[in-house]
């Protein structure tokens, strides 16, 4: 039993009825992607056409590996914020949204497992 | 209740500006972007894969045709992150008379462009160098 009042518990939770927390992490992940991203890009650079032995080194790093662990959670997290307002805002049909939104999950979960595990996989020195 | 009751957004009733055009752009990229992690993701896990797998893919990314879709994706990605900047600033409570909003916008898409010339400017010098 909670002893928080009905005012209390509703207050500032809104129509969506789950308050800010979602326009909240959008911009939270939006942050973290503009430092994480631009770091990847520019350091991509110097990767281009470079052998395996050299990717999995450059990856192995403690500082490169935590990095990257983070740029994929971000990414997909931020990934799944974005395309779940879309999918709200253009599909109307109850079915299809349902669908829809359960596939966005699935992507990003599934995707954010595959980036973290290869991550991991390379840096323990499997790869 | 009807299920036929007009739903917002009506993208269609309205003149196309440069507001909404870089608003719809960027939800636009954001999409593109999405669908652009399984490229990451194939990179990645051809790298944890092994160093047979890995060469499979640089052999992947070497064609010409999967280049040209690269390039689409650095605008995509550096679009979505100039017009996210912009949409941060708004958040805070910044840039929002009339004149700014534009000149932001038509900044934006300068440097995308310019940001996009310069990535494939350096990755062609490397490829073409190595």
């Amino acid at each position: 039993m909670s002893l928080r009042s009905d005012l209390g518990r509703v207050k500032g939770l809104g129509a969506a009825h789950e308050g800010v927390g979602h326009w909240r992490l959008q911009r939270l992940t939006a942050v973290a992607l503009i430092l994480l991203a631009l770091w990847f890009v520019t350091t991509l650079m110097g990767l281009i056409g470079a052998p395996h032995a050299e990717v999995v080194a450059w990856v192995g790093q403690i500082h490169v590996t935590v990095l990257l662990l983070a740029l994929s959670l971000a990414l997909f997290w931020h990934l799944k914020l974005g395309l779940q307002v879309v999918i709200e805002d253009y599909v109307h049909t109850p079915w299809l949204l349902i669908a829809a939104q359960v596939a966005t999950r699935a992507f990003a979960a599934l995707g954010a497992l595959v980036a973290v595990v290869s991550i991991l996989k390379i840096s323990v020195g499997m790869s | 209740m009807s299920r036929s009751k007009p739903l917002s957004p009506h993208l269609q009733v309205y003149r196309p500006q440069i507001t909404s055009v870089l608003s719809i752009t960027h939800r636009a990229t954001g999409i593109a972007l999405s669908a652009g992690t399984v490229v990451l993701l194939y990179w990645l896990a051809s790298a944890a894969g092994g160093s047979e797998a890995y060469a499979a893919a640089q052999g992947v990314f070497s064609n010409g045709l999967v280049k040209l879709l690269l390039v689409g994706w650095t605008w995509a990605f550096f679009y979505h992150l100039c017009n996210g900047l912009r949409h941060l600033a708004w958040d805070a409570g910044y840039g929002f008379k009339i004149s700014t909003v534009y000149r932001s916008g038509y900044t934006v898409i300068v440097a995308s462009l310019v940001l996009t010339g310069l990535i494939w400017a350096c990755v062609l010098a490397k490829l073409g160098g190595a």
